[in-house]
């Protein structure tokens, strides 16, 4: 008898963990509330013709082990050609970013070769952590020998992998922050920003904040999956793609339908009941939601117990992060960048003092006075995504904090015009080309994409949010209290970015736990 | 909450003027940080006011909790391993409550004073816990416990003496039910429960009227034997009516710190008021699991042979045997002229030891020496009486 799964959310991870489902045999069905699929990594159109990712803007992090089971390519996934990322100077020196290297007028040859150094370093730590990654992190108590044959290859990886110089230094940075360790590593106040800001991207962190060089191996492990792109189509190419292969192994894949809630009966999930009234049973629910969004509003607290619903409400969910879309009746000229360079990874963060103090502002409850911006033109790359010879601009602009002291409604359009002026700066005249804009601020994000306080990631990456201990303890295997009920999103292990391996690894816990169907 | 004096470590209750003033010797406790009598003159005479006669004690340090609101059953059919869909109005019920393992909070009882108004009153502090419950539900948590001034007035003459007194309508009232009456004008809320095994009411009022209404009992003292009493006379018939008291006989989980050594109601004997068959409630997968296995402990009544205290005994499974338990707490009593004992012992493949010996360390003129007792195991009350459950009541 083939079993039946539903999905609830059509996000990469919802649509790859559908995916590896159905090519298992159940019979699954994915129920998005959207209208599209993708969720945070889809694209969106505003203003009249301009299309634009609409929340997640640049492919870095997309596990290769997905892509190659699920054939993403022969469903039509095209990552799109790798890009650098360039920091912006506003005298016109702007340094590089490659995997690799760093160039720059102002850039010494120390730093080239810490730099090269620094990364290949942090890529052997962030590889070290596989096996972590890639499977349920192990249980404290009661483990099962995959805990055990885990956390064995993990010390090895550590240790032997690692070797005891390298061990001693990935224990001595791997808790502490990012600021400290790139002092000590670099000189140049520009190339410390631009990798400070990869490790507090998406969190409610500054680059003095704790825990900071944790999220930044997130970030380098996605390097190791493959460099950076810029998606033609956007983000909604990668998760069609995605959706797609689900579809091709027999999951449907229903978008434009809302859960209101989980259905529980005598603590095992049963199926959804639907907006619309519609209820839908199911022997296993999948759930792509964040976990107070699953677990507060979905299943509700009178189906868990007190100390579990009171541990996924106290997680931190403060999404920082505004996204705002520009349509350009034409390319900007930034200062000294040519053409082809417009069409890479921009940045504004000229120094981590400057990010701090971005950052310092979001403690309370203010938005940034001088943001930090990652700005992306991918119509450069892809013209179809605005009317001939228009162009469309998307914006990441930290900090914003999901609760805004003054409230985002009066707030909004302040913050989006101090983001244009800001961007006018590096680019004169930059105002003059705007056509349209739009500006999802958390509090937006939250309600559009379903995000727990338009929060990235489904809830900050810090190490007591990690690991065992993602969402909390008591459901970080994917597998939840209420039996028959799993998490599938960034808001399980390992956490956010378009990676697929929280997908990934919730398929393949459910597989372990109910079998294969049939 | 009334004003804090930082020189007044303890906070007396509304009635500690009579208290004080009866008190003789002085013997003061904190109960929940209010000043308590544990003794007013002779506990043999406390003892048999409330087995004999009536006993009158001052019951408002007990924690109290006010819950209200249109979720205000979700909440506590939740919070509590008891079915409690039965209760209405009007009624009384006891439960008690667990963590997400399924280990034991604290015990209580619930008044259901009204349509989605609750009383709970807890052995101990539980507000946190009671807030942090009520995530996700339309209800209102409240302390009251210095705002409502309670009595437990019992004995077999207690029904007597509070008519005698002026409380009207008692003899109808049946065990755990509750009575809205009023004494000289003012309301008081009876209901028929109490914590010794025998015919009892509960008295509680509005903290203004305490001193009033201790008076109209008292005043009928020229007809009945009344004194008021402490916890230590409390102790004895709570243990002779087979209640357990959480902190002292077995460590509730919030204030457990060591692995095991907080208890499961299965563990504590308690299984009859846990109900698998109601919605959930917080501990019931937990509590379900456990289930499954046989028990490996047991909190258990016990009575002990001969006639010296097994205070704090180890417990072995024959003389010189191997070690299976402690005796947590033990009285003398004088009703039964036995040492009842509360003991926590373990349980092998789910089945009570065939033999449990008590060794009982004692001084003669401050000589130690040494006994061995043996012990029984008693699955119902040491001790009750028909007529705590008769309605009306006898009128003795």
């Amino acid at each position: 008898m083939t079993r039946s799964v539903v999905i609830v959310g059509a996000g990469h991870n919802g649509l790859i963990c559908a995916a590896y489902l159905a090519k298992s045999g159940y019979e699954v069905t994915v129920l998005e509330a959207r209208d599209r699929v993708g969720g945070g990594a889809s694209t969106v159109s505003f203003a009249d013709g301009y299309s634009v990712s609409g929340l997640a803007h640049i492919l870095h992090s997309l596990s290769s082990k997905v892509c190659r089971e699920l054939n993403l390519a022969g469903s039509g996934l095209e990552a799109g050609p790798p890009v650098d990322t360039i920091s912006l100077d506003r005298q016109g020196q702007h340094l590089t970013l490659g995997a690799n290297t760093v160039t720059g007028d102002g850039v010494s040859q120390k730093d080239v070769e810490a730099y090269r150094d620094f990364k290949k370093e942090f890529r052997t730590y962030a590889a070290a952590l596989d096996p972590l990654m890639m499977n349920k992190p192990p249980r404290l108590k009661d483990m099962d020998s995959q805990d055990k044959f885990t956390l064995a290859k993990i010390g090895w990886k550590l240790r032997f992998g690692l070797g005891a110089k390298s061990m001693r230094e990935f224990l001595r940075v791997g808790g502490i922050n990012i600021y400290d360790v790139l002092n000590e590593i670099f000189d140049n106040e520009t190339l410390k920003g631009a990798i400070a800001l990869d490790a507090v991207l998406g969190h409610h962190m500054g680059p003095r904040t704790p825990n900071t060089v944790l999220t930044y191996l997130h970030r380098v492990r996605g390097e190791n999956q493959g460099l950076q792109t810029l998606p033609p189509g956007g983000m909604g190419q990668v998760t069609q793609a995605i959706s797609d292969a689900a579809h091709g192994f027999g999951a449907s894949i229903r978008p434009g339908e809302k859960v209101k809630r989980i259905l529980v009966n005598d603590g095992k999930a049963s199926g959804v009941e639907l907006f619309s009234g519609e209820q839908l049973h199911a022997d296993i629910v999948v759930s792509n939601a964040d976990a107070k969004t699953t677990f507060l509003d979905l299943v509700g607290t009178g189906e868990l117990d007190a100390m579990f619903a009171h541990r996924v409400n106290k997680t931190r969910t403060r999404g920082t992060v505004a996204k705002v879309y520009i349509a350009l009746r034409e390319l900007p000229q930034f200062r000294d960048l040519s053409p082809a360079q417009l069409g890479q990874r921009l940045l504004v963060v000229p120094d981590m003092r400057y990010l701090e103090h971005a950052f310092n502002h979001a403690k309370y409850g203010e938005f940034s006075q001088a943001p930090v911006l990652e700005i992306t033109i991918p119509s450069i790359a892809d013209p179809s995504l605005a009317p001939a010879g228009h162009h469309v601009m998307s914006v990441s602009a930290s900090y914003a904090p999901y609760e805004l002291k003054d409230g985002w409604e009066q707030q909004r359009t302040v913050f989006m015009d101090n983001v244009i002026a800001l961007i006018g700066e590096y680019a004169p005249g930059f105002e003059q080309l705007v056509v349209d804009k739009e500006i999802l601020t958390p509090v937006d994000i939250e309600t559009e994409y379903g995000l727990t306080g338009g929060h990235w990631h489904q809830g900050e990456m810090t190490i007591d949010q990690s690991f065992m201990m993602r969402p909390v303890h008591g459901s970080a295997q994917y597998d939840t209290p209420v039996e028959g009920l799993f998490l599938c999103g960034a808001t399980a292990h390992p956490g956010g970015n378009v990676t697929g391996i929280p997908g990934h690894n919730a398929a393949q816990r459910i597989l372990k736990i109910q079998g294969e169907p049939g | 909450m009334s004003k804090h004096d930082f020189k007044q470590v303890l906070e007396p209750t509304p009635f500690h003027a009579r208290v004080d003033e009866q008190c003789m010797v002085k013997n003061w406790t904190s109960w929940n940080g209010y000043q308590t009598a544990r003794v007013y003159d002779t506990l043999a005479a406390e003892y048999f006011a409330i087995r004999s006669s009536c006993s009158v004690m001052d019951l408002t340090p007990m924690e109290k909790y006010r819950i209200t609101g249109p979720d205000a059953f979700t909440f506590l059919s939740r919070l509590v391993v008891r079915d409690i869909s039965k209760l209405q109005a009007g009624r009384v019920t006891y439960v008690l409550w667990c963590n997400d393992e399924g280990k034991v909070l604290d015990d209580g009882t619930i008044f259901q004073l009204a349509e989605n108004d609750y009383r709970l009153c807890s052995q101990h502090h539980q507000l946190d816990w009671l807030l942090l419950s009520s995530l996700g539900m339309d209800v209102d948590i409240s302390q009251e416990t210095h705002e409502v001034a309670a009595l437990a007035v019992q004995g077999p003459t207690s029904y007597s003496v509070l008519t005698e007194a002026g409380f009207s309508g008692l003899s109808q009232l049946k065990p755990f039910r509750i009575l809205q009456t009023n004494l000289h004008g003012f309301e008081v809320m009876i209901s028929r429960t109490g914590y010794t095994g025998d015919l009892g009411y509960e008295l509680w009022t509005d903290p203004a009227n305490a001193l009033e209404m201790w008076d109209a009992i008292f005043a009928v003292q020229h007809l009945y034997n009344i004194r008021p009493i402490g916890l230590d006379a409390l102790e004895i018939v709570r243990i002779e009516a087979g209640f357990i008291m959480p902190g002292d006989d077995f460590n509730t989980a919030e204030t457990t710190v060591r692995a095991d050594h907080d208890r499961s109601p299965f563990e504590l004997g308690m299984g009859w008021v846990v109900n698998f068959d109601k919605p959930y409630f917080t501990g019931k997968r937990a509590l379900i699991a456990e289930h499954s296995l046989p028990v490996k402990r047991r909190l258990v009544k016990m009575s002990v042979t001969g006639n010296k205290p097994p205070a704090d005994s180890f417990l072995f499974d024959g003389k010189n045997g191997k070690r299976i338990g402690t005796i947590n707490s033990q009285v003398w009593s004088p009703i039964l002229k036995a040492n009842l004992a509360m003991a926590d012992i373990e349980y092998r493949n789910g089945m009570k030891p065939p033999e449990i010996w008590a060794e009982i360390y004692y001084q003669k003129e401050l000589e130690w020496r040494a006994t061995w007792a043996e012990c029984r195991i008693v699955e119902k009350p040491f001790w009750s009486h028909p007529r705590r459950s008769a309605t009306p009541p006898g009128q003795y």
